[in-house]
């Protein structure tokens, strides 16, 4: 495992969260580095989304701390914490079925994005539009949309939050072998201007290219945390997800 | 059309309906198109809340009355002139509905509705035993015969009046629609995590949305004690407000302003035609169908089966 | 205000039997709400219907209001099928129950309620049994059988409907769908299918309730909506779909209340009720026996 670095962007400390009788998380440690590239793997149902969701503030944890930027997130609510600059995508893409696709953008554009004007905010619909290839259906609502499309919108919108930080939450499932490229690439350009990426993912050629820094979670613990070449021969790893 | 053309519009309109009804010279023209330009108030201010955030409130009739009770102490305690005694029934209101909304707006949809329903049972109980307002004996408001300033019929003040309130609510809910602000709403109504998500402060805006929608209510309501002259609990929480603050915007249509003054115009119309040839009663049975049949086979609303998107989406 | 012990103690007693017919109004949102998450505020309006058909019977053929309500049961299984089934078709479908389910049901609410007034006016109607005027004692305590009758059929319906829940098939696959609808579907079981059936029963135990309310009080056709905050605040302080909270809660809302109304004054009940509703929300929403 690596030293948690000094003045880390992000900072899980002991993490635990429970529903009910049902332990989903237990003792999560991350730091990420501004700038880095993290990937986050792991089997379905080991807590993936649920560690998203309390770091992003739509889920209370009732054991440890969030700091984000040096601010103390715990009691921040989901808004608050966009504000700061975190910004995640939703597993099941969630858009606002009754604006167009450019009026999903300028919603966080406006809310948690730095206000330049009107014009401005029109430019950045237009210019985060064209980067996900959607710039022809700005005006079409999102019932239009095929899946495909609807990830890459869901994505567009977070990134509209003008974020110093993205969390994507499997936003490539199901996507062809191009279209990993592209949100791949997409993704890759976003931490080349500068944004801290957490991409988690099952897409295991994705997560190898991308990630500087591999975790891995399982049973809502984490069993795993480093160089990405590493990681996956951890034998640890290989019995509980990666298979023999 | 910015804001402050819209407003001149709608004043120039106001203007035309005053004279249209003038012009009749019928009395009865006034006492009923007050009516209905209170339900187009009343409309309006719940589809700020209902249409625009999602959010059902089933206590039209408790914002409504809060308005007509304030109005009554006002007139025992002082001599105030109605336009200002409005503001403050609207902020009686508009407290009342900051409170069930803290109360209730970070949880469920469902819990703020079923608080307001039972809101309204309890603002009746407490009015009813209150004696000062009269209690469930009611309370007797003199009507001036003519208006302080203009000279006029008061009831024809009072239509003015309530024109002036719908012209305020209508600028408002408009303006709400095009902005910012609107947006916010329209993401709490369509996904509220989301929202949340995309950095909308999602129970501040639906505190506000709560207060401005009671608040107006309130204002809607002030003016009642002068136009009935007698006023009781059984007919200031008349089963009508409560059944018309949801039927006339969700049949005329929720997504944008002008939905609410269509199913106020349609079934405010109905109703006072209605209540000369049939009972008061099988009335507001029909608007009881009338909303389970729309929301059932038009949910848009008559605005929807023109196809007609809103400002406010 | 006086405060004798005899005073306080039949208040309680009295307290604790109204919950237990609070607990009969409240079982069938318990299912309906607390299991189905079906936001049925329509649910008074057909224990008042319960209420008018007991009447009917009771007057006309002079039969016990219970018997008549358990008579009319089927009846009402019926239309609470028939009920799910537009409120599936037209909303849950569409996903739009927040707002236009809601709706409506409050047109229902409405509709029932109006409809009352229009066939049988705004008079009080009651009925007539050898229950209702006779009280056991118990040294200084009084036992009114209207109150007490009311309260051992609401044990019976509760009692029965959790052992309905526990051991037969139906039972069971209503609880599973009330914990996850997906698991059912995979399981090749039709969730909507045990929907309507449970949301049938919901409207069922309203005929019973309905009875028991006529035996209690005179009933008259706007009383549904008194019954609204009561019902929800018992569903919910009971922690949603337990039974066993669900006639624990009630009875906490009957005591207080009956102190309430007897120390001062009748008219302050619903009030009660709201501000238990509102104490509720704000502080445990999952309630005392909650999930």
């Amino acid at each position: 495992m690596t030293a948690i670095n000094d003045n880390p962007l992000l900072a899980v400390t002991d993490l635990g969260k429970r529903f009910g009788g049902f332990v989903a998380l237990e003792g999560i440690e991350l730091a990420v580095r501004d700038g880095e590239r993290l990937g986050l793997i792991g089997p379905n149902g080991s807590g993936k989304s649920t560690l998203v969701n309390c770091m992003c503030g739509t889920l209370r944890h009732e054991m440890g701390s969030v700091r984000f930027d040096g601010h103390l997130l715990n009691g921040l609510s989901a808004h608050e914490r966009t504000r700061l600059g975190m910004a995640r995508s939703f597993q099941l893409p969630r858009p606002f079925n009754t604006l167009s696709l450019a009026e999903n953008l300028r919603v966080p554009l406006l809310y948690a994005g730095r206000h330049d004007g009107a014009r401005a905010i029109n430019e950045h619909c237009v210019e985060l539009l064209h980067m996900v290839g959607l710039a022809d259906k700005a005006s079409r609502l999102p019932r239009d949309l095929t899946q495909i499309e609807m990830r890459k919108l869901e994505l567009a919108r977070a990134m509209a939050a003008t974020p110093r930080l993205l969390i994507a939450d499997e936003a490539m499932a199901g996507l062809s072998h191009g279209e990993v490229d592209d949100i791949l690439a997409l993704l890759i350009r976003l931490n080349e201007q500068g944004v801290t990426v957490i991409l988690i993912e099952h897409i295991m050629r994705a997560v190898m290219h991308f990630s500087q820094r591999l975790v891995v979670l399982v049973a809502g613990r984490k069993i795993a945390d480093g160089d990405p070449s590493e990681v996956v021969r951890d034998p640890d790893v290989v019995r509980a997800y990666l298979g023999e | 059309m910015s804001s402050v053309k819209f407003v001149i519009l709608l004043l120039i309109a106001s203007a035309a309906v005053f004279g249209a009804a003038w012009l009749i010279g019928n009395a009865y023209v006034f006492f009923a198109g007050y009516v209905v330009l209170q339900y187009i108030a009343l409309a309006t201010a719940w589809n700020i809340l209902g249409g625009y955030t999602g959010y059902v409130n089933f206590g039209t009739a408790a914002f409504f009355a809060l308005g007509a009770y304030s109005t009554v102490v006002l007139h025992k305690l002082t001599s105030l002139p109605l336009p200002l005694m409005m503001p403050i029934g609207g902020i009686v209101s508009g407290v009342v509905g900051l409170g069930t909304g803290y109360l209730t707006l970070r949880l469920r949809g469902a819990f703020f509705s079923i608080a307001t329903l039972a809101l309204a049972v309890v603002v009746q109980t407490l009015i009813t035993n209150w004696d000062f307002v009269g209690g469930s004996r009611g309370a007797y408001i003199v009507r001036p015969m003519k208006t302080p300033l203009l000279g006029i019929d008061y009831i024809q003040y009072l239509f003015i009046v309530m024109l002036g309130l719908v012209v305020i609510v209508l600028a408002t809910a408009r303006a709400i629609e095009r902005s910012r602000l609107g947006y916010g709403f329209a993401t709490i109504r369509d996904d509220e995590v989301a929202a949340e998500a995309s950095g909308v402060p999602t129970l501040r805006l639906k505190l506000l949305a709560t207060t401005l929608s009671g608040a107006f209510m309130g204002m809607a309501g002030a003016p009642l004690p002068y136009y009935v002259t007698y006023l009781d609990p059984a007919s200031g929480f008349s089963l009508a407000y409560a059944v018309n603050g949801v039927a006339m915007p969700l049949v005329g249509g929720t997504s944008s302003w002008l939905g609410p003054v269509i199913g106020a115009v349609l079934l405010g119309t109905l109703q006072q035609v209605a209540t000369v040839t049939i009972s008061s009663a099988l009335n507001l049975l029909i608007v009881g169908l009338m909303l389970v049949g729309f929301v059932i086979v038009a949910p848009n609303g008559i605005l929807g089966l023109f196809g007609v998107r809103g400002g406010a989406r | 205000m006086e405060m004798s012990l005899e005073l306080l103690g039949n208040a309680i007693v009295s307290g604790l039997l109204l919950g237990g017919f609070y607990a009969a109004v409240t079982i069938g949102v318990s299912i309906s709400f607390g299991m189905l998450d079906i936001v049925n505020i329509a649910h008074p309006a057909f224990i008042i219907l319960g209420s008018y058909i007991a009447y009917m019977a009771n007057a006309s053929f002079g039969m016990d209001p219970i018997l008549a309500s358990v008579i009319a049961l089927p009846a009402f299984y019926l239309l609470g099928m028939g009920v799910y089934q537009v409120y599936y078709l037209a909303f849950e479908r569409r996903g739009d129950e927040a707002l236009r389910g809601l709706a409506f049901f409050f047109g229902l609410l409405f509709i029932t309620e109006v409809t009352l007034v229009l066939v049988f006016g705004v008079d009080y109607r009651l009925v007539e049994a050898p229950y209702i005027g006779p009280s056991l004692h118990f040294g200084a305590i009084e036992l009114p059988l209207r109150l007490l009758v009311p309260c051992l059929v609401a044990l019976v319906l509760v009692g029965g409907l959790q052992l309905f829940m526990a051991r037969t098939f139906i039972g069971r696959a209503i609880l599973a769908v009330a914990q996850d609808q997906l698991a059912l579907r995979l399981m090749a079981a039709n969730p909507t299918r045990i929907k309507r059936i449970a949301f049938g029963l919901s409207i069922a135990t309203a005929s019973l309730a309905g009875a028991v309310l006529i035996v209690i009080q005179p009933v008259e056709p706007s009383i549904g909506r008194d019954y609204i905050g009561r019902v929800f605040a018992i569903c919910v302080l009971g922690g949603m779909g337990s039974f066993a909270g669900t006639l624990v809660a009630a009875m906490a809302l009957g005591i207080v209340e009956n102190l309430t109304a007897t120390f001062y004054g009748p008219s302050w009940a619903p009030a009660v009720a709201f501000g238990f509703l509102l104490v509720t929300l704000a502080v445990r929403p999952a309630g005392i026996f909650g999930r």
